[in-house]
């Protein structure tokens, strides 16, 4: 397990005293969160985080940054960060054309074979509890090569053996037309990866103060977990500076609340 | 009122009969508040709402003043304020007819409609209970394709009315929409438009390249009014941002039918200074 390039690169390799800064005492875990879907985001040439997504969001910044120029972010909501000129349609317009690398979706449940519903619990359409709707999930699944799929909140509630309602599926039959579908799973807990042909996650690796039982009792649905389950790597000094001091001015602009709460520092000095 | 431009955002309101079938753009376009809260006023009842693709305090409002039939929406939400209780409620009780769809497919049916053809492929949703719930969607197969390729198709949507509001007008009625070029098609699919403006400026939007790449012609219109902070309390354009203690106030209150009652007494239709001051 030793020569798995992703334990290689863990930040305590570093002998520099200041990188001691970086262990999980000091580090957020939306600081965590943000530099995994960095990682998640390495390659892409275009990636966008759709409405109410600080987190998604701060992760495309991070990426671009990371990425020397390479990568163009469209952050929904932002002024700095668009670059939309023909309305909102235009977003769904590069997924078809197949420009969009990247997106995010959430889900107020999630399940075993990566459907999600936006739409409610219980029967339709007189849910019992109604969420905000489909949003552009039943098209960008479809479309958008790495979808990560993003929840703040790893329970048994979110990810359930089966959706109530199916507002965009994991998997499609092999006559539908499918550019894109799930590349990954981030929550507060661990990083899934899911295989398409087998419609089932696995688990990739568990972020530091959790453990795997800990992923298991919280997730609905069954998930495959190799014999080493590897914890997720830190981001050393270099880049947790880059995020407080610069990622963290640029997702402001979209989502001062936020900001406000996870890098009061950064906000009080500017 | 001089040709196209009214003296009050309750003169707009007066042109939408009850039935009619109204559009509606998502936030950051630009949100016809102080025309939404004439509306109520007026009573109007039995609206088709479509959301393009999704609506938040408007669409909140108008369903819980007892104005909306059915809503088609790709999403109902008051963002970082939560969900949109008068909606979720008219959800739970049955009262409310709603068209669930996926934003594309929305812009899709709008598009189509601008173009005056009557329907638009649109990839995706095959497979989904998006699909699986609205009878008025078909699949069919591609074509021009030798192989098996399935495609939605989406029906036109031809709005009668759109709703918007707007940084300026000319006394033409050309309004000013910048960056919000989804207008466009809003407005042609839709038999008119009816907007609200920060300002009411003189000379013609259209004479300068600067301006009239961002203009929606007057021809679409079907009547502007200045409403100075129209979109209140919503954030609108880079102009002013959102009031964030009425939109708390707003969510306490809307929480149950009473509550929301008085909030429209006091903000909408109660005829008070505060319901005055707002427009």
């Amino acid at each position: 397990m030793n020569s798995s390039p992703v334990v290689a690169r863990a930040p305590q390799q570093r002998s520099d005293p200041v990188s001691d800064l970086s262990a999980p005492d000091d580090l957020r875990t939306e600081e965590l969160l943000i530099t995994l879907i960095a990682r998640l985001l390495e390659g892409c040439r275009l990636v966008s985080c759709g409405a109410s997504s600080p987190i998604p969001g701060g992760g495309c910044l991070l990426a671009r940054q990371q990425s020397g120029g390479a990568m163009q972010v469209n952050v929904l909501g932002s002024r700095v960060n668009n670059l939309m000129t023909n309305g909102g349609v235009e977003l769904f317009d590069w997924a078809a054309q197949g420009r969009l690398d990247a997106f995010f979706l959430g889900g107020g449940q999630i399940d075993g074979q990566a459907n999600i519903n936006l739409v409610g619990v219980g029967d339709y359409p007189q849910a019992k509890i109604r969420w905000p709707g489909s949003f552009g999930s039943a098209y960008l699944y479809y479309l958008v090569p790495r979808v990560i799929l993003f929840r703040e909140e790893h329970t048994r509630r979110v990810f359930v053996e089966k959706v109530d309602f199916v507002s965009t599926p994991g998997t499609s039959d092999p006559e539908v037309y499918r550019t894109g579908g799930p590349h990954a799973l981030v929550s507060p807990l661990c990083q899934m990866g899911f295989d398409k042909d087998r419609k089932k996650f696995h688990l990739v690796s568990v972020h530091p103060g959790h453990t795997v039982e800990e992923v298991l009792d919280n997730t609905g649905f069954e998930i495959d977990v190799p014999d080493q389950v590897p914890e997720t790597v830190l981001p050393d000094r270099a880049t947790l500076d880059i995020i407080r001091q610069q990622i963290s001015l640029e997702i402001a602009e979209t989502y001062p609340r936020f900001a406000a709460k996870v890098f009061p520092d950064a906000m009080n000095a500017a | 009122m001089t040709g196209l431009v009214h003296d009050s955002v309750d003169s707009l309101a007066a042109l939408i009969p009850d039935g009619a079938k109204v559009a509606i753009p998502a936030d950051y376009t630009g949100i016809a508040m102080g025309l939404t809260r004439a509306m109520i006023r007026r009573g109007v009842r039995d609206l088709y709402l479509v959301c393009l693709p999704t609506c938040g305090l408007q669409g909140d409002m108008l369903i819980g003043a007892g104005a909306v039939k059915t809503i088609e929406t790709s999403a109902v939400t008051l963002g970082e304020f939560g969900g949109a209780p008068r909606f979720q409620a008219a959800v739970g009780d049955g009262s409310l007819t709603i068209k669930d769809a996926t934003c594309p497919a929305i812009h899709a049916g709008i598009q189509a409609g601008q173009k005056g053809i009557p329907y638009m492929p649109l990839r995706g949703m095959i497979g989904s209970d998006v699909l699986a719930s609205r009878d008025d969607w078909k699949v069919m197969q591609n074509p021009f394709s030798d192989g098996e390729d399935p495609i939605v198709l989406l029906p036109a949507i031809k709005p009668d009315f759109a709703l918007i509001h707007a940084k300026k007008a000319d006394r033409h009625g050309n309004i000013y929409i910048g960056l919000r070029r989804e207008v466009m098609a809003l407005a042609g699919a839709s038999r008119q438009t009816l907007v609200t403006v920060e300002e009411i400026v003189d000379g013609n939007l259209l004479r300068d390249d600067a301006t009239a790449t961002g203009t929606l012609p007057a021809l679409y219109v079907g009547g502007v009014a200045e409403a100075k902070q129209g979109a209140w309390p919503l954030a609108f354009w880079e102009e002013y941002a959102t009031d964030e203690a009425h939109m708390t106030s707003y969510v306490a209150a809307a929480r149950s039918p009473e509550g929301f009652k008085a909030y429209l007494d006091e903000f909408v239709t109660g005829g008070g200074a505060r319901a005055a001051a707002a427009e």
